[in-house]
């Protein structure tokens, strides 16, 4: 269980080593020969993958169901743009009132902001633990839907700070795809590490029996607070990342929509398992590009069938229901990828193959 | 303030407190017999709304008569919406439940969106509702007495159903221990079932009257009304049907006297709900009337 399945042995060092290679390489040529649309998508992906990880890890792993990375993603976003918007920009910007000082004057490189924008998140997201985890359950999900809710009405109000519901515009797009799969590597390397060590076996014994594992001596608010702070960190990156993809934001972006999606991500690739946050983050990112056709009208031969606009989220709920009914594990489960599973079944299926002659 | 603003604002505070108390009857009645918060109440009350706009619409019958098929159409819906998304998972953990509940919720936002459209539409307010009484300084809507009368009779209503017939008892039971009353015979389902449909109907009632009083509906305006009358059940401690009633009652009153004494702090006022929200959670989780602590 505590078993690393991509860095145990050589040789899977060497497959995962080779795996990344191979990953810079596609990313080298697509930089070159996608088109920006293209481009965008895999931008999207990344970015996406990054936040269905690092929410997991507070819902899938440590079993606390919480509502809360459209609140962690807005603050990181603000910060982060706050810090790397020119001052000319920022003087444009806000009409109504001017920024405050010093934040009118600052304009921080890019990484820097990203740091900043986690480390604020992760600050906020330990903040925020002390009332949270006081509830457990159905009420842990309201709190955090409720802090989303507050984070995305303080935006909406604090106009000196985050310039109200005209939001924040003028970013320039620092992501490409070397930041978004670096650090896309990056998250995934961290979380499967912390998952895999004492500190993921005891956020998942939290998950599967609290009150044991307390009896077992694991002080359970000490890893959930650990859990949601590691969240709030790269989700807080993340959404710097996603401002400066799409260079503008305001309160507007940060609903309930997006902690909706993620959650569907999760639930359907498999709450607990990073491999499915990532296979399902990618089916999400192209599914909706694919879907978008059922909302412009095609045809059928010499049908011609209206598009109906707003069918994508009417199906991704349906999709989730039905999930919930008859697949509650989703993809993955609770299993993870592993080198030494691929071998076994290429090599099943090739003595299948060999046997059947 | 004068004392002319304070009796204004009180009166507001009344009639919005009856409405987010009605909704929170439909929350705190569910909770209490499946430890479910079901995300999808505020979008009930959407659709309440679009039946009674569209049996007005299509149907031309005369308001009253539209806004009761509309309640009553609205039961159908949240017996239906626990037949088929709520019954598959009751033996499932908990946090499915959940999951399922915000899934439905977003359908039924999304198919309101797809079906109706997503630009709001004017509800019509009948002329009894419409006429403006004034006394000395005070201007206010007939609908302002009207909608804490309404609430009341319906409060009352659910109270004798819930103490004084056996499927009330039986509701009450089911809230203490289901195996239980599954042993002593009880079809646990339908209680459920008519639980819900109560829950809905109310929530319809209260959807209509607060279209009434903000004559504007659209896919998205079950949400807020949805989570504070959430809030509002959980003040008045979950579970217990008075309690949702007087935490309603309580949160409306606040909510306005907030908006009534900080005028710059108008903004916030759908984030001071959360705030108190918090708070309870914090100090006294049980709420004003409730027994049993929320596992």
């Amino acid at each position: 269980m505590g078993v690393d399945f991509l860095m145990n042995k050589p040789r899977d060092r060497i497959l995962t080593g080779l795996s990344i290679i191979g990953l810079f390489t596609f990313l080298y040529w697509a930089k070159g020969n996608a088109s920006e649309y293209q481009i965008r998508l895999l931008n999207n992906c990344a970015i996406f993958i990054t936040l269905a990880v690092s929410y997991n890890l507070i819902n899938g792993i440590c079993g606390q169901f919480s509502l809360e990375p459209n609140a962690f993603v807005a603050i990181g976003a603000y910060t982060s743009s706050l810090l790397t918007i020119s001052p000319a920009e920022k003087q444009v910007s806000f009409i109504i009132e001017p920024l405050i000082w010093p934040l009118s004057v600052i304009s921080l490189p890019f990484w820097l902001s990203l740091l900043a924008a986690g480390v604020v998140t992760a600050f906020l997201a330990f903040l925020m633990g002390f009332p949270v985890f006081r509830v457990r359950g159905d009420y842990l999900a309201i709190v955090t839907l409720g802090f989303g809710e507050v984070v995305r009405v303080v935006a909406n109000n604090l106009q000196n700070i985050t310039n109200g519901p005209l939001g924040l515009k003028g970013l320039v797009p620092h992501t490409n795809l070397w930041w978004s799969f670096g650090f896309m590597i990056f998250t995934l390397f961290f979380i499967w590490r912390l998952t895999k060590s004492s500190f993921g076996r005891a956020m998942k014994a939290i998950r599967e029996d609290e009150v044991a594992a307390e009896a077992m001596g694991i002080r359970s608010f000490r890893y959930k607070m650990m859990a949601f702070t590691v969240s709030g960190f790269f989700e807080g990156i993340a959404g710097g990342l996603l401002a400066h993809l799409i260079t503008t934001i305001s309160p507007a972006l940060f609903t309930f929509f997006l902690t909706f999606n993620l959650l569907i991500i999760i639930v359907v690739g498999g709450l607990g398992s990073i491999t499915g946050s990532v296979i399902s983050s990618v089916l999400f990112v192209f599914g909706s590009e694919a879907l978008r056709a059922v909302e412009e009208p095609f045809s059928i031969g010499s049908l011609q069938i209206p598009g109906i606009p707003g069918m994508r989220m009417v199906i991704f709920a349906i999709i989730l229901i039905i999930v919930m009914i008859f697949a509650r594990q989703g993809i993955m489960g609770r299993g993870e990828f592993s080198w030494q599973r691929l071998m076994d079944g290429l090599r099943r299926a090739e003595g299948r193959l060999r046997n059947s002659r | 303030m004068t004392f002319q603003m304070f009796l204004q604002q009180l009166i507001n505070g009344v009639s919005l407190g009856s409405l987010y108390g009605l909704i929170a009857i439909g929350y705190t009645m569910v909770y209490g017999i499946l430890r479910l918060i079901n995300f999808a109440h505020g979008d009930v009350l959407m659709v309440g709304c679009y039946f009674a706009f569209y049996a007005l619409l299509i149907f031309s019958l005369p308001w009253y008569a539209s806004f009761l098929v509309a309640i009553l159409l609205t039961a159908l819906l949240g017996i239906a919406i626990d037949r088929g998304a709520y019954l598959p998972v009751r033996k499932a953990p908990r946090i499915s439940a959940l999951i399922t509940a915000i899934g439905v919720s977003f359908l039924l936002e999304n198919l309101a969106l797809v079906i109706f459209g997503g630009r709001p539409k004017a509800f019509y307010r009948p002329p009894i509702f419409g006429k403006v009484i004034e006394w000395g300084d005070l201007h206010f809507l007939t609908l302002s007495l009207w909608i804490p009368a309404i609430t009341f009779i319906l409060i009352i209503f659910l109270l004798l159903i819930v103490y004084r017939t056996r499927t009330g008892m039986a509701m009450r039971a089911i809230a203490r221990d289901m195996e239980t009353v599954r042993l002593m015979g009880v079809d646990v389902n339908r209680i459920t079932s008519i639980t819900f449909a109560l829950g809905s109907a109310l929530a319809a009632a209260g959807g209509i009257m607060w279209a009434l009083k903000f004559p504007q509906i659209d896919p998205y305006m079950g949400i807020v009304p949805g989570l504070k009358a959430f809030v509002a059940a959980v003040l008045g401690g979950i579970g217990n049907v008075i309690g949702a009633a007087l935490g309603g009652f309580l949160l409306g009153l606040l909510e306005i006297m907030l908006v009534a004494l900080m005028p710059s702090l108008g903004g916030y006022k759908d984030a001071f709900a959360f705030l108190i929200l918090i708070g309870i959670l914090l100090f006294r989780p049980i709420g004003i009337m409730g027994e049993k602590l929320p596992d």
